[in-house]
């Protein structure tokens, strides 16, 4: 069985979940607006510092709102047990992983699209940088908050305090690919540096977990 | 007991047509198998031979380790002691796909329909023996159900059947139900037991999990009795109460 078409089979049955449920989408979008306007009024949105710590607070808001939607993707498979039916499956066990990630990947992509033009009016921003590398920098760092929540999401499915799990695990792994991040975004919104730095660190990063992510996952799925 | 609730009355295994060579090599075989949580033992010293093409009703109070063995052979769960072999394989990976289970838990999805679960579960299965996802709900009568309703708005019985049609999809030879009665009407029963009985007859061998002795009264062909971990009686005619002698069972 090819992975490419269980990868298909995963991914698309994580949209129709969650195009019923909505339960991912709807938290996601209300925590990152929520925050994004917490920090509207926390600091003058017109001031030149607020301009400096813009890139800071927009992953902020994406980080949290992300481990939200982390948090209940494994859920979904652990509600009626289903997650044994799919250990069971003689299917690649990474094409669940790599659905998983994808359908995450797009969900956060999704609220990344609606955020954007709220943070955009909030905080009287202009991206004077390069457009191409901001989209690649969001790219990279999303797939990097997502593959690493997918993986130590179900490393953490089984623990008793998954939702306090995740983040404690998550934020000090992320620490590199977040500073990646934050100062390549903050480089292109005030177009003070080049990014290019930044933009390598996050797509090693990006191969270097993706890689460990997929060499490990069937362990972590096995595990009883 | 009876004549007609006992091991000859159902259909004779000699009579019928076992397929393929699977059918040569035991169900499972389980060797000195313990299972501890912690320094409680589920499962203790358990050692059992399941030829295939049987119907195996799996007794015991709660508690005895029916579960966990179950889930062992389904390979869900590993022996902290002992050997396992199922349909001639010590890991359990390699015969996934000749291995239905059927859990405590639908394992469905609540907010897709019975087909869409069906379809998508299908699709992690190798396609060469594969039931198709009308014929499934057709035979555990849920084919008059409307298309467009999910699971979660099913009754837990319907649920339990759709969780049995989930189970045989892969046409397995191997299947492993844990409670597949509960909750299910006496209707529904005898047509879930006569599947049962059928598939047997086409060689699949059945280990059952189950308080409702007489659901599988007439197809089962041996009764396995665990109590505290271990197989303490095997039979191969139904009692009526093969338990409680001596240990206030449940049945």
């Amino acid at each position: 069985m090819s992975l490419a078409r269980t990868v298909a089979l995963h991914l698309r049955k994580d949209m129709q979940l969650e195009w019923r449920s909505k339960d991912a989408a709807n938290s996601m979008l209300f925590f990152a607006l929520l925050v994004v306007v917490v920090f509207a009024f926390a600091f003058d949105p017109l001031a030149e510092e607020s301009r400096q710590i813009s890139g800071g607070i927009a992953w902020v808001a994406l980080l949290f709102a992300t481990i939200v939607a982390l948090n209940q993707s494994w859920a979904r498979e652990l509600h009626n047990g289903v997650l044994d039916a799919l250990r069971l499956a003689p299917a690649p066990p990474n094409g669940l992983f790599l659905g998983k990630v994808i359908a995450n990947f797009i969900f956060v992509a999704v609220v990344e699209l609606l955020i954007t033009p709220v943070f955009v009016v909030f905080y009287n921003l202009r991206v004077i940088g390069s457009w191409p590398q901001l989209i690649l920098v969001a790219a990279l760092g999303t797939w990097a908050l997502v593959i690493n929540g997918t993986f130590f999401s179900a490393l953490s499915i089984r623990t008793r305090n998954r939702e306090l799990m995740l983040p404690l695990i998550l934020f000090p792994i992320s620490l590199p690919a977040l500073l990646g991040m934050v100062l390549a975004t903050t480089n292109i919104l005030t177009g003070e540096r080049q990014p290019l730095d930044w933009i390598k660190l996050l797509a090693v990063y990006d191969i270097v977990f993706t890689t460990v992510s997929l060499l490990l996952f069937e362990s972590v799925l096995g595990a009883e | 007991m009876t004549d007609s609730n006992s091991h000859s009355a159902s259909p004779s295994h000699s009579e019928t047509a076992h397929f393929g060579s699977a059918q040569h090599e035991p169900a499972a075989v389980l060797q000195g198998v313990s299972k501890l949580f912690g320094r409680f033992a589920a499962l203790h010293d358990l050692s059992v031979t399941l030829p295939a093409g049987r119907i195996y009703a799996l007794l015991g109070e709660n508690g005895a380790g029916k579960t966990t063995l179950l889930r062992i052979i389904a390979g869900l769960s590993r022996p902290t002691r002992g050997t396992v072999r199922i349909l001639g394989s010590a890991d359990a990976r390699e015969v996934y796909a000749r291995i239905g289970y059927m859990a405590h838990a639908t394992l469905l999805y609540d907010e897709l329909t019975a087909r869409e679960n069906l379809e998508y579960f299908r699709g992690l299965y190798p396609t060469g023996k594969i039931t198709s996802s009308d014929e499934l709900l057709e035979q555990v009568g849920l084919a008059q159900v409307d298309v467009k309703r999910r699971v979660g708005q099913y009754s837990q019985g319907m649920k339990q059947r759709l969780a049995l049609a989930r189970a045989l999809l892969s046409s397995p030879d191997l299947l492993l139900l844990d409670e597949p009665f509960s909750n299910v009407d006496v209707k529904s029963i005898v047509t879930m037991a006569a599947l049962l009985g059928r598939l047997r007859d086409r060689g699949t061998t059945a280990i059952v999990v189950t308080h409702q002795l007489e659901a599988l009264a007439q197809v089962a062909d041996e009764w396995i009795t665990l109590h505290a971990g271990t197989v303490v009686k095997r039979e191969a005619t139904y009692n009526r109460l093969p338990v409680s002698a001596g240990r206030g069972g449940e049945q």
